[in-house]
């Protein structure tokens, strides 16, 4: 399982699977972070333990715990 | 159908769409400024005129969509469920349809009238989006109205629809789920009317969502749950809702926007190269922080200065209209420096808002949090703790306001537990006193150094320890937007220090006067008769001292002495410690009064130096250095946290958390110093 948290920056790739449940899950999907969503890493913090995506032309910024739990192709 | 002609409208929408600045054109600023119940967030209410309507607009928190997951999602989704108004008023961001039409498709099922606002058009339009705003109403089912707060585009119609529509009949949405869900709900409806009950869609969809609990329906529900899971593979049912609801969204950006460039690397994106860069972000940030801390503290100083002598002077010369002595006591050292107290803190706070919201207005704010969330989250915290944090090297008062930031009620409540832990700028005199009488001037500079560190170290640690054993639970997940970088608009600046600065002027300065008022009584009665001792030729000093030992502060501290005794502290720095509530650089003052040098001394006074080094061991000095770092908050502050925080209770954990951790450190620091 290959997930959000092993891309490089700049690397473009498409959600698969998301592992987390309820409200995260929920806050995810709000955000546009669906299946088949197209998704890029954009940056990531000093100590690598954040990293920004764009989905949809959203930035959005989270922990690695939550992109690991995000599944990609 | 409007009861007075009034018409009351709630604003709802996601974070960064321009809400505020959208009411202020709609309103022309006509504010009025509460809190919601309950909660320290803010209630903003506005309201205009037109054609005949009075529209007061309901400025509700911005919410990504109606669940519990932060504080202003819950006073949000609270208000729309329970409280009165006649339409909802969704703003959304022109440039992020799909995003924004989630929280609508939620907005919709709750069965009201609704306009909708497609803002910050003219950003969208430049960046090649064009949206169908007829076939968006079409397929919503309500009016939508495009509009640009920017250049006031689109008032009139805004004003209008809401009038139209809150005059109108209301409809039910004809937002459609996918076939499973809408096969589902028929089957609820039909069995609905086949026993006779409401059958509307709006019944079935509660009773479907698992809103509604009702046996009669048990085993249609529970089949239908079934026939979903097979359908979704296992999700919950709010899990289901989440995913239709973002597919609708997606469905509906699809079918009224036009992309008519190809995107290229927008501003935001080049921005983010450089201020959010692994290597440079740091720095950057750490300089802006710098500058605003310089700003706030050292520009901030020159009216504090004005207005400390202004009061001082006013007071002399009030002073000396009042013949009888206690009265003027009462009214020059209790009430008008109690209203200086209070007026002493406002420069601090106007200028620190300022810096505050033009980094939150302009987006900065959240990448603060992406760059330092790493650091911070390994002791409980979160990146946006950082700003309280350093805040409080200044002062507690603005630090605590700027907690606010924190949108996780765990977050924000452990920051302010521990802002007290970054030693204020009200502590550096006691620092500059005992440590230029204890060591040399070439250790000066890094003991002080090492005392402001100790503090952070120790706050950290203290965060941990509170996020381990007292605000326990599951760690909060971090899924924060990044907002796309905008120009401040000045108003929308102004209108936030504005707000705060007449929050902390009604709510904390009446407080804090009384506080003030109490503690001159406190140190100044029971009067005692001092007509013999001056009779006798007993120096002023000597007097000032007797007055104060005997004083309700003086007596309170010469009974808890005792409790000080294993730290090495003598009654004087008790009773120091008691005065330092009114204010931690008091502590200097009262010493001198009471180590008999004269209440006009400061940190570099000489005499007191030399005295105090005859009269304590270093070991003592230092744990009293470290008690007075840790221990309570000043009064001022503790009235700012109490209100900040809403609860009392919460004063009193702050009060155990830090006097216990305060003895302890303080008799570490004293066993250490005994023993080389």
């Amino acid at each position: 399982m290959k997930t959000l948290y092993e891309l490089k920056k700049n690397e473009k790739t498409k959600v698969k699977t998301l592992h987390s449940r309820g409200v995260i899950r929920e806050r995810l999907v709000s955000f546009g972070i669906v299946r088949d969503a197209e998704i890029e890493v954009k940056n990531c913090n000093f100590s690598k333990d954040n990293i920004e995506i764009s989905v949809n032309g959203t930035f959005i910024a989270l922990r690695s715990e939550e992109a690991k739990s995000i599944e990609v192709i | 159908m409007i009861k007075n002609n009034i018409i009351r409208v709630a604003v709802v929408g996601q974070p960064n769409v321009g809400k505020s600045m959208l009411i202020n054109s709609l309103s022309n600023s006509n504010l009025k400024v509460g809190n919601f119940s309950g909660v320290t967030v803010e209630k903003i209410e506005a309201r205009t005129v037109f054609n005949g309507f009075e529209i007061v607009f309901i400025d509700l928190p911005g919410s990504y969509s109606l669940k519990d997951y932060t504080i202003d999602e819950k006073v949000t989704t609270q208000f729309l469920d329970s409280d009165e108004y006649d339409i909802i008023l969704n703003v959304i961001d022109s440039t992020q349809l799909e995003k924004n039409l989630y929280l609508t498709s939620q907005l919709l099922e709750l069965n009201k009238k609704m306009v909708l606002i497609l803002n910050i058009i003219d950003d969208s339009e430049a960046r090649g989006i064009f949206i169908d705003s007829i076939q968006l109403s079409k397929l919503l089912g309500i009016r939508v109205e495009k509009s640009s707060a920017k250049t006031g585009k689109g008032r009139d119609d805004i004003l209008n629809s809401l009038i139209l529509s809150a005059r109108e009949n209301f409809i039910e949405s004809k937002l459609q789920f996918s076939q499973p869900i809408e096969e589902e709900l028929e089957n609820i409806s039909k069995f609905l009317v086949s026993i006779n009950r409401d059958g509307s869609r709006r019944e079935s969809l509660k009773l479907l969502r698992g809103k509604k609990i009702d046996r009669e329906l048990a085993p249609i529900l529970v089949s239908a749950s079934k026939h979903l899971e097979v359908h979704y593979a296992d999700l919950s049912i709010d899990e289901i809702f989440s995913e239709e609801r973002i597919a609708i969204a997606n469905g509906i950006a699809r079918e009224v926007s036009k992309m008519t460039i190809t995107k290229n690397r927008n501003l935001t994106e080049q921005i983010d190269e450089i201020l959010i860069h692994q290597l440079y972000g740091l720095p950057i940030f750490l300089f802006l922080m710098w500058l605003l801390f310089q700003i706030t503290f050292e520009l901030g100083s020159i009216p504090m200065n004005l207005i400390d002598s202004v009061v001082a002077s006013f007071g002399e010369y009030i002073g000396n209209y009042i013949l009888n002595n206690e009265m003027r006591s009462l009214i020059v050292d209790g009430i008008i420096s109690g209203v200086g107290a209070v007026l002493l803190f406002l420069p601090n706070i106007l200028i620190l808002f300022f810096g505050i919201s033009l980094l939150e207005t302009t987006g900065y704010m959240s990448r603060v949090a992406f760059l330092l969330d790493g650091f911070f989250h390994r002791f409980g915290l979160h990146g946006k703790s950082f700003i309280p944090l350093v805040t409080g090297f200044g002062c507690s008062i603005p630090a605590y306001m700027s907690a606010r930031t924190l949108k996780s009620e765990r977050d924000r409540l452990i920051t302010m537990f521990i802002i007290g832990f970054m030693s204020c700028g009200a502590k550096l005199p006691v620092y500059v006193l005992f440590i230029s009488a204890f060591f040399s001037s070439d250790e000066a500079g890094n003991i002080l150094f090492g005392l402001y560190l100790i503090g952070a170290i120790l706050g950290l640690i203290g965060a941990k320890i509170l996020r381990k054993f007292i605000f326990k639970g599951e760690d909060e997940p971090f899924i924060m937007e990044l907002p796309t970088y905008r120009l401040p608009t000045w108003k929308l600046v102004w209108h936030t220090v504005y707000i705060q600065a007449l929050m902390y002027l009604k709510k904390a300065g009446t407080f804090i006067l009384v506080a003030s008022i109490l503690i001159w009584f406190a140190s100044n009665y029971p009067k005692i008769e001092t007509a013999n001792l001056i009779e006798n030729n007993i120096s002023k000093t000597e007097i000032k001292k007797f007055e104060l030992e005997n004083s309700y502060l003086g007596l309170a501290g010469k009974i808890v002495q005792p409790v000080f005794e294993p730290l090495g502290f003598d009654w004087q720095l008790t009773v120091s410690l008691f005065t330092g509530i009114a204010a931690k650089e008091v502590v200097v003052a009262t010493l001198g009064v009471l180590y008999s040098v004269g209440d006009e001394v400061d940190e570099t006074s000489e005499s007191l130096i030399k005295k105090l080094q005859e009269s304590i061991p270093l070991a003592t000095a230092m744990a009293f250095l470290i008690f007075v770092m840790i221990y309570m908050p000043c009064f001022a502050a503790s009235i700012v946290f109490v209100r900040e925080t809403g609860k009392k209770i919460y004063y009193l954990y702050l009060l155990v958390f830090t006097t216990i951790t305060a003895y302890i450190s303080a008799f570490i620091t004293y066993l250490i110093f005994t023993k080389i």
